[in-house]
């Protein structure tokens, strides 16, 4: 398919936009890169393309705030293009990049040459993050003001911890005025060192190193403290375990400002998978106990955890093929999402598809402050169509990720995106040949 | 027969796969007490044995068992710790494998080395120790002492002293010893007892006096003081105080009580020379049976369908 920029009618899909509480079968109009009319049965002039998504959901475009893209630096695991592709493919029309790239983006420059590639990629949007502290050391805090003009959304040193709780407060007072969030990788590090996967039964059977989940819970219960004393808006990456979910639904009822997200890897799978030393399920934090998964779907369900992101962080084969010790943490994640979320929270009956399509689309737009995440007639035209129903199985062979290291390898799963449109652009579309529906059925 | 390709560890073995181990080490030891000490059960087979760990006393008795069968038998150790270990491992194993050998036997400080050497070849591969995960061959040999000992396992009351987080004895104990029957205690520092241990259904002490009450055997593990990071007791002194097994102490087991160790053996600190070789240890013998042990591993793995006899007179050049 070769939709032109002017008009595409998507036709007769069921319509999801939380933002205006659509949920109804009907059309969508894009006409000039924004969405033009969204209606029960839309007339079209004779040039508009159409697209029949009979059976299928349209949804906003998916934004995912959290993936590591590698480059600069280890464009051997991934590049900003083949980041974004996959994105893309994954039903993603815009993320984040993580600044922890080497040089990391704690610069003007940096964060204009992400912008930069994105634009060239010709895929998802990508949306640069930059450094909390310059170089990425926990010591002093980047130029935020002049980062947050060049482009930069929100400010991170994911990957690490800021581990000097002054640095910390200093971040969240200073980033209070820019009006962006501040994002916390919540680990102790000093309970954490030399950790492989969680701490518990399974890491005393495999005789690994622990990581404790107190070590999660204490940073995400200090910076929700330097939150509410400075003002800042945190935001808390990758949460895993029982308490932070407590932690957050609790300084939620005192008002503080802080939104979290889980990792589709967190919300299906536990470290009960790791007995076969697989490093593909090696990735920080770890996957955690069933108490601790089932606890991050109430947080989901209940709106303590604001929203879903993939944390892709796509290591090479070779990094990955070793002894377990000596693998580096991280998993792919955008290609895989969609069909991890409605195979483990809707299919299982936990999030309704409204509920995930808000977690994945509306709700981290809103946290970055972007203008996606809606259908509302207006709106820029970033829009995912998917069949909740299609059943594939995770072949890496398939990525368009440079990486293949994805702990969903060989799974069966339900959904997946059909048609992906950014700016009114159809530039993604799945081969039929491929991956024929499973049936035509509403969903 | 065992089947299986491995031997890593005993977690995912068969109460009766460790009963047929521990009659074929039997067998071997009738045998062994022949004058010709030699089967040719693994006669035209090559062993190589890969240390990435130094253990002087694991690498000799699983080299004496391998001769003993007549096996070819190359030994490698690589000690001191090099940058890139994972990457040595996955070269060493493509190595091995373009030799046509017949096992592997592996001693590795990270824990799941030989699972991952095990997923890369099609050669046997037996653990002699990865990491903090399992030590089965210790575990098999401690299994076969308390069974010559004692006779049957089950219900015997056993207790396993030290540093249980950081032991691959100790998790190769409990569930050998469970399997079989009996009921295990483990006792140590609270900062040496691991993450959700009486998942594994054994029952948990700190205080030494309650874990030696009327126990049949008594387990006492190496404390490894060069152990890197944060130390996990405040002193060997005080460790040795509170933990040491004495005579004293030893009081509380039954009369009977049979005393093991691992070694090498750090006297006056986990244990005293008073009962290292008293009339309670039977040290010596767990070494002897650790042949025995690895014999009928390696046999049951690598031998199959050999002859268990052993060799003529003239045969005994080989
Ligand atoms: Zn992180």
């Amino acid at each position: 398919m070769n939709m032109a920029q002017d008009e595409i009618l998507i036709r007769g899909g069921r319509i999801i936009d939380p933002a205006s509480g659509v949920d109804m079968v009907g059309d969508v109009l894009v006409s000039g890169g924004t969405i033009w009319k969204v209606g029960k049965k839309i007339n079209h002039s004779r040039s508009a393309k159409v697209y029949d998504a009979g059976g299928l959901v349209v949804s906003p475009g998916f934004v995912d705030m959290h993936a590591h893209l590698r480059e600069p630096g280890r464009e051997d695991e991934e590049t900003i293009e083949s980041g974004a592709k996959a994105a893309l493919k994954g039903g993603f029309t815009s993320i984040v990049a993580m600044p922890n790239t080497d040089p990391p983006i704690d610069s003007e420059g940096m964060v204009r040459l992400v912008i930069e590639k994105g634009e060239g990629a010709g895929a998802a949007r990508v949306f640069p993050m930059a450094a909390i502290t310059k170089g990425l050391k926990g010591e002093s805090i980047s130029e935020m003001a002049h980062l947050r003009e060049a482009g930069a959304v929100a400010f991170t040193d994911d990957g690490n911890p800021v581990s000097n709780a002054g640095t910390m407060r200093r971040a969240l007072e200073y980033a209070s005025m820019l009006e962006c969030p501040v994002v916390s990788h919540c680990e102790e590090t000093s309970l954490t060192k030399g950790g492989a996967m969680n701490e518990g039964a399974v890491s005393t059977a495999l005789g690994l190193k622990g990581i404790p989940s107190v070590a999660e819970e204490i940073i995400v219960a200090r910076d929700i403290l330097l939150s509410g004393f400075t003002g800042g808006r945190l935001h808390i990456a990758h949460m895993s375990t029982k308490e932070s979910v407590d932690l957050i639904r609790r300084a939620k009822k005192m008002g503080t400002k802080v939104t979290a997200e889980a990792t589709p890897h967190h919300i299906a799978l536990t470290d009960e998978l790791l007995r076969s030393y697989d490093t593909n399920f090696k990735m920080n934090p770890p996957l955690r106990k069933e108490d601790d998964r089932m606890a991050l779907i109430e947080g989901l369900r209940d709106g303590t955890i604001d929203c879903i992101a993939t944390d892709h962080a796509p290591h090479t084969e070779i990094e990955k093929d070793v002894a377990f010790d000596d693998a580096p943490f991280g998993v792919t994640g955008l290609e895989t999402a969609l069909g991890v979320l409605i195979t483990f929270l809707v299919e299982a009956g936990h999030l309704t598809l409204e509920q995930m399509v808000e977690k994945l689309s509306l709700s981290p737009s809103k946290i970055l402050g972007l203008s996606s995440g809606t259908l509302r007639p207006g709106a820029q035209a970033d829009i995912t169509v998917f069949d909740p129903h299609l059943e594939w199985t995770v072949s890496p062979d398939d990525f368009l990720s440079k990486s293949r290291n994805s702990p969903f390898c060989g799974m069966k799963l339900a959904g997946h995106a059909v048609l992906v449109l950014v700016s009114g652009r159809a530039l993604y579309e799945s081969s039929k040949e491929r991956m024929a529906p499973r049936g035509n059925q509403p969903a | 027969m065992l089947n299986r390709k491995d031997l890593l560890g005993l977690e995912d073995l068969t109460k009766e796969e460790i009963v047929t181990i521990l009659d074929t080490a039997s067998s071997f030891k009738e045998v062994l007490e022949r004058p010709i000490r030699k089967v040719p059960a693994l006669r035209g087979k090559t062993v190589v044995n890969l240390f990435f760990e130094p253990s002087t006393r694991t690498r000799i008795s699983f080299e004496m068992a391998e001769k003993r069968l007549s096996a070819d038998t190359i030994s490698f150790s690589q000690t001191g710790s090099s940058v890139s270990k994972g990457e040595t491992l996955k070269d060493t194993a493509k190595n091995i494998e373009a030799m046509e050998i017949d096992a592997i036997v592996i001693r590795h400080s990270e824990s799941g080395a030989p699972h991952f050497l095990a997923r890369n070849l099609d050669s046997v591969v037996i653990n002699a120790g990865d990491g903090s995960h399992e030590h089965p061959t210790q575990g098999l040999l401690d299994l076969l002492t308390v069974r010559e000992k004692k006779g049957n396992l089950a219900g015997l009351k056993m207790v396993i002293i030290g540093d249980i987080a950081h032991s691959r004895v100790a998790r190769s104990d409990i569930w050998g010893f469970t399997k079989l029957g009996a009921d295990v205690s483990i006792c140590g520092p609270s900062t040496m007892i691991p993450a959700e241990v009486e998942k594994f259904g054994v029952r948990v002490h700190t205080r030494i006096e309650e874990a030696l009450e009327g126990v049949d055997v008594v387990n006492v593990l190496r404390i490894q003081l060069e152990r890197q990071g944060q130390p996990l007791f405040p002193s060997v002194r005080e460790y040795a105080k509170l933990f040491g097994i004495d005579g004293e102490k030893l009081k509380r087991a039954k009369s009977d009580c049979i005393v093991m160790h691992p070694g090498p053996i750090n006297r006056g600190v986990e244990i005293d020379n008073e009962v290292a070789d008293g009339a309670h240890s039977v040290i010596l013998g767990q070494v002897t049976n650790g042949v025995a042990v690895r014999m009928a591993v390696l046999y049951l793995l690598v031998g199959k369908s050999a002859p268990f006899l052993p060799l003529e007179e003239g045969e005994k050049d080989h």
